[in-house]
């Protein structure tokens, strides 16, 4: 399997101060991994340190959802593949869109259920929609590598399985920040738990249970 | 087919700003847009190698010194005078129309007025600006007292008197916005004081209108540099501890009054006589046939000089505030760190900034000395002078966003997300912006462009004051009507909390802090 990033102690941090210390982790291409811990863990630091290596190939779901607030559903999902199109036709798309874009957002926007807000204004939107939409457009870019952070913290059980299904699905590789401890499980082959700017664990999720986890989180 | 899709289309950004730009395309086609100069092109090159040639020992010393003088006391004055009204703004209606209608009047049309009763003198230039700012003063204090943070004030002890509540709480809250905004409003005065000179007050304009008239351009550019320095330099010489010294040399130069007479008997003359009706002087008011005259009197002046006064002065700004919007979202990128780059932002801003500092009213002049009279002089004045602001403004704006790491660059970041996220903003301010352009078109009527000014101005050279008087009433309240109406649809689209001040933007601060974007090691 081919390594796609490869962290030898690296640190990173914001304005001269280190949230990261040490980091030692190689990601092969087709894993999925949880990336877990609690809320200033470094997690989010974490993600953007792998985003800045892996630039270009990374489908980004941020936490903060990032919508175009004024803009429509469909613009937002659109903006996923603003940079494979020539600027002449972003700028049509933005006042007349094609049909066969239309329709090919409709289908993403089906997997996560959100047909019926095609032209919906995204400011328009419950927490949860938005989020969906922040999914749809990380599905619309369809670039190998997935990196979300919460990408279903607002959701439901089963909607949040369903949409987590789908972005492993299209995407190759998945490095998803969830909260969530079956649903990690349940999900990704490798969990990588942050504590304190560390990596405290890195193990195949097969070889783990739920209460290896919960201390953790303080349990 | 449900009731609900019967009616009008929503009103939302896009279908407001259809309406404007539907509205601007036909005051277009009404325009009177004819460059009427026979060599415009001749004469732009005179005036280019003039402004880049400053002769800086032709500059008259007093009029820059009156230039400040003028407006440093006259928005001294302003100020403390509205920020007296701005204390009972909330609670006294009379206080809120008389600041409405003394800002509504143009600091030029004061001036006009003012002649008549207090000549051309030192009075005239101080009040005609202190008077309308006074009303500005009042309404903006009001608005900062009552959007300050006054938690602190709850957890005073009840018995606390009011004294100690504003010297303890609402003083160091709200100083130092009043200062901000206070500076701002001296570097308007300073154009204001520095336009009075064009009609006949001993400021800067009195020297650029006789260079400007007999082509001395190098002179009127050396004026014009003297200027640009003092508005870039006022943070320097403006400061808090300065403004006691400032007044008091100011009281010192003020220029001798020339040839007014009597002011008490001049006051007397103007209330009682001058501006009053001609069919109402000395006439019996309990009689029927007096309001007859007074109709046929008022009639021709609706008829023949107001409602087309008010269509001309419509379509002007109309047509400027559409141009406005468009310059102003061109240039936005250009002070904009992420489109501009770390070089190209503060050239921008200084670019912006000249602009800006340029008086419209100088430059409708300048313009229509070269391309002769029409509408486009006033059109590419008030569109660039305020387009320059609102893109100040708009950029400061687009560099406090936070963007997704992934975001787009370039174009299909400006069109996808800056102003897509800027453009309640960007109506907010362009609406704010509709009265201001309103009330200078009118102004420019002055220099002989057919809006409400232009039947003003003929009629105080007439000695009419009376007309005069009335078409500035009928100015008044079309730019009154404007306001309420911008203000309404503010409301309407949901963006009159936005700020919509200059001294409200984001602060250089905020903007320079280090964002959202981690630095990695």
């Amino acid at each position: 399997m081919s390594i796609l990033v490869e962290l030898n102690s690296a640190s990173a941090g914001y304005a001269g101060q280190a949230v990261l210390h040490d980091i030692d982790l190689k990601i092969n291409a087709g894993e999925r991994i949880a990336v877990m811990g609690r809320s200033g863990a470094g997690k989010t630091t974490l993600l953007n340190l792998l985003y800045e290596r892996l630039a270009g190939r990374v489908a980004l779901i941020p936490q903060a959802t990032a919508l175009v607030k004024t803009l429509s559903v469909f613009h937002n999902v659109y903006m996923g593949r603003l940079d494979r199109h020539p600027t002449w036709y972003n700028l049509r798309t933005l006042v007349w869109p094609r049909r066969r874009d239309v329709a090919e957002i409709e289908q993403v926007l089906d997997l996560v259920g959100l047909t019926d807000k095609l032209f919906a204004k995204a400011g328009a939107l419950s927490g949860g929609q938005q989020q969906r939409t922040s999914v749809a457009r990380a599905l619309y870019n369809g670039r190998p590598i997935v990196i979300g952070d919460e990408p279903v913290s607002a959701l439901d059980r089963i909607q949040g399985g369903e949409i987590l299904g789908a972005l492993c699905a299209r995407h190759e590789t998945a490095i998803l920040v969830l909260h969530d401890i079956p649903f990690a499980l349940g999900t990704a082959d490798r969990v990588v738990v942050m504590e304190a700017g560390r990596i405290a664990l890195d193990a195949p999720a097969r070889e783990l249970t739920a209460a290896d986890l919960v201390p953790y989180y303080g349990g | 087919m449900t009731l609900r899709s019967l009616a009008l289309p929503k009103l939302g950004y896009l279908s407001a700003t259809h309406v404007f730009l539907l509205l601007g395309i036909f005051a277009l086609l009404s325009a009177d847009l004819a460059v009427s100069a026979l060599d415009p092109w001749a004469e732009m090159r005179r005036l280019v190698s003039g402004l880049l040639r400053p002769d800086l020992f032709s500059i008259e010393a007093m009029s820059v010194v009156w230039t400040v003088a003028f407006a440093v006391i006259g928005v001294a004055l302003g100020a403390s005078a509205g920020f007296a009204l701005a204390l009972v703004f909330a609670r006294w209606r009379a206080v809120r129309i008389l600041a409405a209608s003394v800002r509504s009047v143009h600091e030029l049309f004061w001036a006009l007025l003012l002649i008549q009763v207090t000549g051309i003198s030192a009075v005239t230039g101080i009040l005609a600006v202190a008077i309308p700012y006074s009303g500005i003063f009042a309404k903006v204090f009001a608005e900062m007292i009552e959007e300050a943070d006054l938690s602190a004030e709850r957890v005073l002890p009840p018995a606390s008197s009011i004294v100690a509540r504003f010297a303890y709480v609402r003083i160091p809250e709200l100083a130092p916005q009043f200062w901000t905004y206070t500076l701002y409003r001296l570097e308007c005065g300073l154009r204001s004081t520095l336009v009075l000179g064009f009609i006949g007050l001993p400021t800067i304009g009195f020297h650029l209108d006789s260079f400007f008239k007999q082509g001395h351009y190098a002179q009127a550019a050396a004026l014009l540099l003297a200027f640009y320095l003092l508005i870039g330099t006022r943070r320097l010489w403006a400061r808090p501890a300065t403004v006691p010294l400032l007044i008091i040399a100011s009281l010192l130069v003020l220029p001798e009054t020339i040839g007014a007479g009597s002011f008490s008997g001049n006051i007397l003359r103007f209330l009682g006589h001058d501006i009053v009706p001609t069919p109402l002087r000395n006439a019996d008011l309990l009689v029927g046939a007096t309001w007859t005259n007074f109709a046929a009197w008022l009639w021709p002046i609706v008829v023949k000089q107001i409602l087309p006064g008010i269509g001309q002065t419509l379509v002007l700004s109309q047509i400027a505030l559409v141009a406005m919007g468009m310059i102003a979202l061109v240039l936005f990128p250009f002070i904009c760190r992420r489109f501009a780059g770390r070089i190209g932002q503060p050239l921008g801003r200084v670019a912006l900034v000249v602009v800006r500092s340029t008086p419209e009213y100088m430059l409708v002049y300048v313009l229509l000395q070269l391309l002769g009279p029409s509408m486009l002089p006033a059109i590419i004045a008030l569109s660039v002078h305020n387009g320059a602001i609102v893109g100040y403004l708009m950029g400061r704006h687009a560099d406090t966003l936070d963007y997704r790491q992934d975001a787009p660059k370039g174009v299909n970041l400006y069109c996808y997300e800056t102003v897509p996220r800027l453009y309640g903003q960007f109506l907010a301010y362009a609406l704010y912006r509709w009265e201001i352009i309103l009330r200078e078109s009118a102004v420019f009527g002055i220099l002989g462009i057919a809006t409400l000014g232009y039947y003003i101005d003929a009629a105080i050279s007439e000695i009419r004051l009376d007309v005069a008087f009335v078409l500035i009433i009928a100015t008044a309240l079309l730019s009154m009507t404007v306001d309420a109406f911008s203000r309404g649809l503010r409301r309407r689209l949901r963006i009159d909390t936005l700020p919509t001040r200059l001294s409200a933007a984001p602060s250089e601060a905020r903007v320079g802090a280090p964002g959202g974007e981690p630095r990695f090691a």
